[in-house]
């Protein structure tokens, strides 16, 4: 049988029980992690999930039924629950679901790889990895060293009523490592390239040919145990300069949430909570310095990004949408049904489902800052800073449901003075109100500095989805901002 | 519902395929059913129902494991394979224990948790409950969000040398937020029985909360009294039982290294970890099917024991830590192998104090101070000193003479969680607890001396 056939099983059923509207869509998930800790193998684990998610619309509400059970008459019933419950949810309404329009596509699209990362022994990637944990440990006063390597393949299905047939497969990779030095009163962290796992990004095996894994581990434990000596990070007002993983991480809590239109109009006001960006800051809020240009970009040419697709899981083909234009508040994440809200004529195409199981909805794409259009270093940018803190890799972050109040840590920070990076300092954090914080922003360096960063560990929803998501950044300084609140008074 | 011969049958299925030395299953699963509510209105409902199985092989000190949810023969021979695949390529681990016997699964006290009433909750019902919050909304002119929640949910462990261990539960939760135009409040509950949930009763007081914290005028920050509603408290508490297992201090990687036996917390404070409390939820065994014992982890303010899967508890008795964690014993908390954090407590239960007061009488009792519905985006700053900051949300209140004056903007904080225990003054009764940041607990209110505000923000 076709995946087509399963899918019209269920596309039939929402027909004959007179739906407005019925998508589906058939996923198969492939995921292998590997992990070290202290010289051994931390997990090796393979699995496989494979079914089907209905989602109709009828009597004006949503219904969504999933099942792994994929004989045709587990997914049958499965779409008659989806209308029975959408026709439940038609009980407590305001209004009926409006859909802004778009059009039916065929398609079959695979993001770019050049290996596939399932075809690399599970030997070499252990050995790889156990190299690492070594040179981790080589250094003295490490107490303990944690190591990953993640793939998955994501192959998607999806046909809707309206006559949609668009196939997706795409491959994912991310590998990073930990290591942690314990001492007196504490626990310092270092990790590479970034907290999180690594970098992630939808590509195959070349990504960790090109991490450099092995050659930074001796620094990055250097660095750990270093710590330990350095000084604590002062309180007070500082220009800061934040590494391009940092930033992406301040985008993605700063930017990338508020701008969803599901927590703007109230969606999500139980859980995530709502947004600052009420509907008439529209292209009226100065959001940051001139200097602050901001996309959502789902598209392939966008780079390899968690949030690069052809089509989001509505159908709707990929798009750049400007969310931050030269400091202006110009855009927001939409999904088909907000952007009807809202009177725009098309969803932005930003849809997205965890898996078969999960109902799609509005998440970040690739929510990247554009690197500075004249040539400029970190080392340039350093240079030009008399006196301020370099964040490097995050250690801890936190933001209210507004998206308002942030403070972030990072794992480690040099103090910059005369232009020039200085002494280490630990427990560094900094703290501020996200639109006098993009203000500040005076300088970011250019597109050779520029990173997309993956985020794998997003989460949203109720049940809550786990959704990877991009974020491309260079570094950038801040003028004026509040550093170590974290540790003040404790 | 995958029943309990199913899981035997699919056993003998995984057997059939394996040429381990020994072989483990895990089974989980069920049906979930959520209805979602926001402007007044169900805008997302869905229901799912999957089941994997896990299987771990074994072959001389190597393990890894392999997860499918599809269990046609095809798949679970491939599944079987994939274990014995990624665990044969492993250096040999002299540390890894053989898989447990029957003998690991002892009689205990019985846990029904499975109610029908539960189970059979429609999408109607849950449409009705819903309805019901929606009529308070409009009623006091607020808008409200939530869910409403029910499952089925089965677990089973299943090994080659013969344990079968196997639990099946029903969870129902509902969780309210009321929006008024500058103020909001929020409920939230959860337990097996569906029967224990009044969406009535949380609507009408995440309404008051709502009501009564409108027009929040901005309090500065810095250290109040400060009064933990018990979702409060588990949401900051959580934070902690991930340090509890003996590999967290092997690793040495918990804020309990070197201070096990030693005053850390308040006299008041007294916490186990207690799967058949009658208020706890969850199945009698670990990820290896050993059975959970009642665990002290703290008297009197003192950490006196950890937690131990079987694995952990042989390396820690091999370690230099051991003279300085307390009894070392398997104590069922062990996560399904092969993972690098060992073991947690997942079913904590806080003492009551010898005279529990009421959240209205520690608020008679506090001169300034603040009240705190439910916090949010809490992370760890300081993972020795267990610095947590994150937010309050959703009903934050000024206390003056003895009374609640006004709502306020919310806080951030920057709160060491040890400070936090050693500065209890009073504490309520404890109830099952429903938080967004940890697992459900049995938890009581707090009145907390000190708390550390350092920021305020604009709402």
């Amino acid at each position: 049988m076709s995946m087509k056939e399963v899918a019209s099983w269920a596309l039939n059923v929402c027909h004959a029980r007179g739906v407005q509207f019925a998508d589906c869509r058939i996923v198969d998930e492939r995921q292998r992690g590997l992990a070290t800790k202290n010289g051994k193998v931390g997990h090796a684990a393979d699995s496989q999930s494979l079914g089907i998610g209905i989602r109709v619309l009828a009597d004006g509400a949503w219904g969504f039924a999933a099942t792994e059970d994929l004989a045709r008459q587990g997914v049958e019933l499965t779409a008659g629950q989806a209308v029975e419950i959408a026709r439940a949810s038609a009980r407590v309404k305001q209004h009926d679901v409006r859909l802004a329009p778009e059009k039916a596509y065929t398609d079959d699209w695979t993001s770019p790889y050049q290996i596939d990362p399932f075809s690399i022994s599970v030997e070499q990637n252990l050995d790889l990895l156990m190299k690492i944990d070594a040179e981790l440990r080589a250094v003295q006063g490490i107490t303990l060293a944690e190591t990953n390597m993640n793939f998955r393949r994501y192959e998607q299905w999806y046909y809707s009523s309206d006559g949609a047939d668009i196939h997706q497969v795409k491959y994912t990779t991310g590998a990073g490592y930990a290591a942690f030095a314990f001492a007196g009163a504490e626990i310092h962290k270092r990790s590479y390239p970034t907290s999180f796992g690594g970098q992630w990004q939808d590509r195959g095996y070349e990504l960790i040919h090109e991490l450099k894994l092995l050659e930074n581990a001796r620094r990055i434990a250097e660095e750990c145990v270093a710590l330990h000596r350095a000084d604590q990070c002062p309180e007070g007002k500082f220009d800061i300069i934040l590494d391009s993983s940092q930033l992406g991480l301040q985008i993605h809590e700063s930017i990338g949430h508020p701008i969803e239109l599901d927590r703007v109009l109230g969606m999500e006001a139980n859980f995530a909570g709502t947004s600052f960006l009420t509907l008439e800051k529209l292209r009226k809020l100065k959001y940051g310095s001139e200097l602050v240009n901001v996309v959502a970009d789902a598209r392939p040419e966008h780079g390899p990004g968690l949030g690069t697709f052809k089509y989001d899981d509505e159908g709707v083909p990929a798009q750049c949408t400007p969310i931050i234009s030269h400091g202006l508040f110009t855009g927001y994440l939409t999904s088909r049904e907000t952007a009807a809200t809202v009177g725009l004529e098309r969803s932005g195409g930003t849809v997205r489902g965890e898996g078969w199981n999960r109902l799609p909805m509005i998440r970040m794409t690739n929510v990247s800052i554009l690197p500075g259009e004249n040539k400029l270093s970190p080392e340039e940018l350093i240079a030009s800073t008399d006196h301020g803190i370099f964040f490097q890799t995050n250690r801890s972050w936190s933001i209210d449901d507004k998206r308002y109040n942030f403070q972030f840590g990072t794992e480690i920070g040099w103090e910059i003075k005369g232009g020039k990076l200085g002494r280490m300092l630990k427990n560094p954090s900094y703290s501020g109100i996200t639109t006098e914080f993009w203000n500040s922003m005076d300088a970011i360096c250019s597109r050779e500095h520029w990173t997309l960063w993956g985020t794998p560990n997003c989460g949203k929803g109720q049940p809550q989805q786990v959704m990877g998501t991009g974020h491309g950044a260079s570094p950038a300084r801040f003028r004026g901002v509040k550093v170590g609140t974290a540790y003040k008074g404790n | 519902m995958l029943t309990k011969d199913k899981a035997q049958g699919t056993f003998d299925r995984v057997k059939k395929f394996s040429t381990a030395d020994e072989i483990e299953l895990l089974i989980s699963g069920g049906r979930n059913a959520l209805t979602r509510f926001a402007n007044n209105t169900i805008h997302q409902n869905v229901a799912e129902e999957n089941y994997v199985l896990s299987v771990r092989s074994v072959f001389e000190g190597r393990t890894a494991r392999a997860t499918t949810n599809r269990f046609d023969d095809e798949s679970v021979r491939r599944c079987v394979l994939a274990s014995e695949d990624l665990a044969r390529v492993q250096a040999q681990d002299p540390d890894l224990l053989p898989v447990a016997g029957p003998e690991a699964l002892s009689e205990g006290p019985a846990v029904g948790r499975a109610f029908v009433e539960t189970a059979g909750i429609t999408p109607a019902d849950r449409a009705e409950g819903v309805a019901k919050i929606v009529q308070v909304a409009k009623r006091e002119n607020l808008t409200t969000a939530g869910i409403y929640a029910t499952s089925v949910s089965v677990e089973a462990v299943l090994n080659s040398r013969g344990l079968c261990a196997y639990h099946t539960q029903t969870s129902a939760e509902i969780s309210v937020t009321m929006l008024a135009p500058d103020s909001s409040g929020w409920q939230k509950a959860n337990s097996p029985d569906v029967r224990n949930l009044n969406p009535v009763a949380l609507a009408e007081i995440a309404a008051r909360k709502a009501r009564e914290s409108a027009a929040p005028q901005e309090q500065a920050p810095g250290r109040y009294t400060a009064i933990l509603e018990p979702a409060a408290v588990l949401d900051l508490c959580g934070f902690m039982f991930w340090d509890w297992g003996g590999q967290a201090i092997l690793d040495e990687r918990s804020f309990l290294n070197n201070r096990i036996a030693t005053q850390l917390f308040g006299n008041n404070v007294t916490i186990f970890d207690d799967v058949y409390h009658a208020l706890q939820s969850g199945a009698p065994f670990d990820g290896e099917g050993v059975r959970r014992q009642r665990v002290e982890l703290v008297e009197h303010g003192v950490p006196k024991r950890l937690v131990y899967a079987r694995g952990t508890a042989e390396r820690m008795r091999k370690s230099e830590h051991t003279a300085k964690v307390g009894p070392v014993e398997v104590t069922g908390h062990g996560l399904p192998l092969p993972n690098e954090i060992g073991e947690i407590p997942l079913n904590i239960v806080f003492a009551p104090p010898p005279e529990p007061k009421t959240v209205e009488q520690m608020v008679a009792n506090t001169e300034r101070g603040v009240l705190i519905t439910r916090l949010w985006y809490i992370r760890e700053v300081d993972p020795y000193e267990k610095i947590l900051t994150g937010m309050t949300r959703d009903g934050t209140f000024y206390v003056e003479g003895g009374k609640v004056r006004h709502g306020i903007r919310n806080f951030r904080f920057n709160q060491s969680l040890i400070d936090m225990l050693k500065n209890v003054e009073e504490m309520g009764h404890p109830v099952r607890a429903s938080g967004e940041e940890s697992f459900d607990m049995v938890v009581p209110a707090m009145k907390v001396k000190g708390f550390n505000f350092t920021e305020v923000t604009k709402f």
